[in-house]
């Protein structure tokens, strides 16, 4: 039997993400303007000696700071020179300039990156230093050091900016990698036999990829900037033309030729602006779609089931004699999830149950069957654009459905508390365990600091906290899972709730652990006669503690009642289904071939 | 009776922690398995127990400090990368977290493909065994040209599956790799492990911390703690009639789906726990 393979929808938004990311980036208008005028910035820089009408090096007098004419479309410069040939010829040499600094820093930061990244060790720690250094360094006062020793070459300096500025490539590389380094995929691609190299080339450069892309069109805009202020400075090579040394020599006549400055400072601003705003449309583009970030999304989407009546089973005596007032009654209670589209995804159907004082009600399903967004309909906690889209959830007389906000305010944590699956992410890594305990104490139930410290005490020691002074000063990372689950526990019942959410409160733990966080929420719910709605998928769970249990499906109950009636004759398919799969009653596989019995009962030899 | 494939002897691996003049944390305190060819062996323990990490160490991806792991005789424990990729044809992996094992921006076809592509498989004979390969995990041929986002987790585990049967190995270390899944589709990809089995011969390495799941699987059973094996035997023994100490608490600690037999587990692992109490209090005594 094979799963169902998902149908349309998310495989159609998969389609967009696979198309080039060039042409998804002309579809958007700023991302089609930038590459149009940068493509047309380098075809006139490619054919500037067909496009020039002069030499551009041509010096004449009769022309100096002549006024744009027939002669010259942008007039001419303080030697008489052509400005439209100049302007061409510039665009030659400042983009090729700017593309040895890129070239070299992208070329030094990704391979070192990509290098440090992956092997680590010794080449990891000279790298980091070396970039380090790097960054510390005044990139201007190498150059001019530079220039000093080595004569003035604009080549030499682009390359040598190109060193200053690979640490951006580096940086980024090296973290994209190292996150990427320990992916189990990469170790099953390790396993499969392939070398290093292809497991760089296949599978982590992919991840770098887009990053590096999107980061080399910012460099581009830095190094073509950077440039033109050293051309602007006088720093670069006299006999080519570029934007900056045009600046520079506009700049000498402004008063003159006031329009000298304007055709270089319009080059090199749109051109750094249009790439920065490649760099910005590239990254929104790639974010959007594929991001290399894993997703948890829920492969198919629940067929539609077709309302079928609620398996019910008849009341124990036990249930019913024993078991106090009711306490939660949710009638019919539906969740919608309100989508970008504006249409409402319904997660939980129809769903009515009842709990007691006294009594634990199971709520188990497989994953997304709804249960713990049920759960979480009680507290109204959940998940931006979840709501409560029809239904009533009574408790002491309320519809917690309805409720304002400052209503749950008062309920949440006093009448009705909750136990989080992870332990270790609900508590708060800069604070105390004992802060954390403390605070709601003095909140709800209005006690001192030292009245809350004392009750906070006891409740680690009641919750078989070994040593609870200790415990209560310690941070949430110096205790272990178990402690931390025991902790949040004594936090639930502080404030002596009627009710009380457990979110697969064991799944997390070691089965041993298991054992005994049941043992400790069987005694407190019997102690303090809370009711307690259990969320879990594990039957084993359920024998262990509830007295009822709801069996979900795909946002809706389909068999409820008490535990000893379900377990011992299910009646709804599917809750047949899930019993079958259990393996705890199934026979062991036994020995591989019959087996002299001295080889199969081998005991360890310690 | 079967070969010997791996065998594995007191094998140490040390985790340096970071900080100088820390001793390294060490994993695996000496640690001796053998696996025969065509044999399932589960191996069971809590988070920290260092299952994992004796699996890492059988693939090479942990590096061991003491010890020896041999393959048909051959000692595999420190090999270098490229012997080590010669290996890759005999030993295979299938790992717990179907999200992260495959690689999201690849399709199905290009990460079947691959070990055979490396292998210099020609393209067209290589499409032919993806195609094969999907079909022995229960998943259609379309599924070829699609990415992994688009599969549930139980399908994912599957086309893991497919991957590492690719080169048809004699060993798959399999670590956890039905915890994440929900419990009826672990029943089928199990179904699926014993299907393979029996029709390949392949032997496993089966890591896992549920005692039922092991016992489903296993025909021998290891059960390690802190980093020792601490039981060794024949399956059905360890799993139902344990005799040490801490399997005997493993096993009484995991809870029956059925109250009236949870209620006596529970009264009998309180008698249990007493019991060992007890024979603490006077080892310590005497």
């Amino acid at each position: 039997m094979t799963e169902a393979l998902s149908p349309g929808a998310p495989a159609a938004a998969l389609r967009t993400a696979r198309i080039p990311l060039f042409h998804r980036l002309l579809k958007t208008p700023v991302g089609l303007a930038a590459l149009s005028f940068l493509a047309l910035l380098v075809l006139a820089a490619i054919l500037a000696p067909v496009l020039s009408p002069a030499d551009p090096n041509l010096a004449s007098l009769q022309d100096v700071s002549a006024r744009p004419g027939p002669a010259h479309v942008l007039g001419a410069d303080s030697a008489g020179r052509d400005v439209f040939s100049r302007l061409l010829f510039s665009s030659r040499f400042s983009l090729a300039g700017a593309l040895v600094t890129l070239l070299v820093a992208a070329a030094i930061g990704v391979t070192g990156g990509l290098i440090a990244g992956y092997y680590g060790k010794w080449f990891d720690a000279i790298s980091s230093w070396l970039t380090n250094l790097l960054m510390a360094l005044p990139g201007i006062i190498v150059l001019l050091a530079a220039r000093a020793v080595l004569g003035p070459s604009m080549w030499l300096s682009m390359a040598i900016f190109g060193v200053l500025l690979s640490p951006a490539f580096f940086r980024l590389v090296y973290a994209a990698v190292t996150a990427v380094r320990n992916e189990l995929y990469v170790d099953a691609a390790r396993v499969s036999g392939l070398s290093d190299s292809r497991i760089i080339g296949r599978h982590i450069l992919t991840v770098v990829r887009a990053p590096v892309i999107i980061q080399a069109s910012m460099v581009a805009g830095i190094a073509v900037a950077i440039q033109a202020g050293l051309e602007f400075l006088g720093l670069g090579d006299m006999t080519i033309p570029t934007w900056g040394s045009m600046l520079n020599d506009g700049f000498a006549n402004i008063y003159k030729a006031p329009l000298l400055t304007l055709w270089p400072s319009l080059a090199i601003g749109l051109t750094c602006v249009a790439l920065t705003l490649l760099a910005n449309t590239m990254r929104d583009v790639l974010e959007r779609s594929s991001s290399p970030k894993r997703r948890r999304t829920k492969a198919a989407a629940p067929a539609p089931v077709k309302r079928e009546a609620v398996v019910r089973h008849a009341e124990s005596e036990r249930t019913s004699a024993t078991l106090g007032e009711e306490l939660l009654v949710m009638k019919e209670l539906s969740v919608g999830y309100t989508q970008p589209d504006g249409s409402v995804k319904s997660v939980v159907n129809d769903v009515s149950l009842t709990v007691r004082r006294g009594e634990v009600h199971g709520l188990i399903g497989e994953s997304g069957s709804g249960k713990t967004q049920t759960a979480w309909s009680i507290l109204r906690l959940l998940p931006e654009g979840g709501r409560v889209t029809s239904g009533s959830i009574l408790f002491e007389g309320k519809d917690l459905a309805h409720a304002s906000e400052p209503d749950m305010t008062r309920i949440r944590g006093r009448k009705i508390a909750y136990i989080p699956q992870e332990p270790m992410s609900n508590l708060d890594a800069s604070f105390t365990i004992g802060s954390q305990l403390v605070e709601p104490m003095r909140v709800c139930l209005g006690l001192s600091k030292r009245e809350a410290k004392d009750r906070a005490l006891a409740l680690l020691g009641r919750v078989g906290i070994p040593n609870p002074q200790r415990t209560f000063a310690a941070y949430p990372h110096e205790v272990s899972g178990g402690m931390a689950q025991r902790v949040l526990i004594a936090g639930a019942v502080s404030c002596n709730p009627d009710l009380l959410i457990a979110d697969e409160p064991t799944t997390a733990l070691d089965v041993t652990v298991q054992a005994e966080v049941l043992d400790l929420l069987r005694t407190l719910q019997s102690e303090m006669n809370m009711g307690v709605v259990l969320v879990t998928h594990n039957f084993g769970v359920v024998a262990d503690l509830c007295d009822r249990v709801s069996v979900m499906r795909d946002g809706r109950i389909v068999e409820t009642g008490p535990v000893k009636s379900i377990f011992a004759h299910p009646e709804h398919p599917y809750t047949r289904t899930l019993f079958d799969a259990i393996l705890e009653d199934g026979d062991a596989r036994g020995a591989l071939n019959p087996v002299p019995a001295a080889v199969a009962k081998e005991t360890p030899s310690e | 009776m079967n070969e010997v494939l791996l065998d594995v002897k007191d094998v140490i691996v040390d985790y340096p922690l970071k900080g100088l003049g820390k001793h390294p944390f060490r994993a695996l305190k000496g640690v001796s398995i053998e696996i025969l060819a065509g044999e399932t062996v589960g191996l069971v323990g809590e988070s920290g127990s260092g299952k994992t990490t004796l699996g890492r160490a059988v693939l090479g991806l942990a590096s061991v400090t003491g010890g020896s792991i041999l393959y048909k005789g051959k000692d595999i424990s420190r090999l270098g990368r490229r012997q080590r990729r010669a290996l890759a044809s005999e030993i295979q992996v299938v790992f717990q977290d179907p999200y992260t094992s495959l690689n999201p921006s690849l399709t199905i076809e290009q990460i079947l493909a691959e070990p055979l592509t490396v292998r210099n498989v020609p393209a067209r004979d290589a499409s032919k065994r993806v195609a094969d390969l999907l079909d022995q995990v229960g998943l259609p041929g379309s599924a070829a040209d699609r990415l992994p986002r688009e599969f549930s987790g139980g399908q994912r585990q599957r086309i893991a599956i497919a991957r590492a049967l690719a080169l048809q190995p004699r060993l798959i270390v399999c670590d956890e790799p039905v915890s994440a899944l929900d419990l009826s589709t672990q029943a089928r990809v199990l179904d699926l492990f014993r299907d393979i089995q029996d029709r390949t011969g392949v032997a496993y390495l089966f890591v896992s911390h549920d005692l039922s799941v092991v016992r489903h699987l296993s025909h021998r059973v290891a059960v390690m703690y802190h980093g020792e094996i601490v039981e060794w035997g024949d399956g059905d023994q360890v799993t139902s009639e344990p005799v040490h100490p801490y399997t005997q608490r493993l096993l009484m600690a995991s809870p029956v789906p059925d109250p009236v037999r949870q209620a006596q587990r529970r009264a009998d692992r309180f008698r249990l726990l007493e019991l060992q109490r007890e024979q603490d209090v006077q080892a310590g005594v005497a």
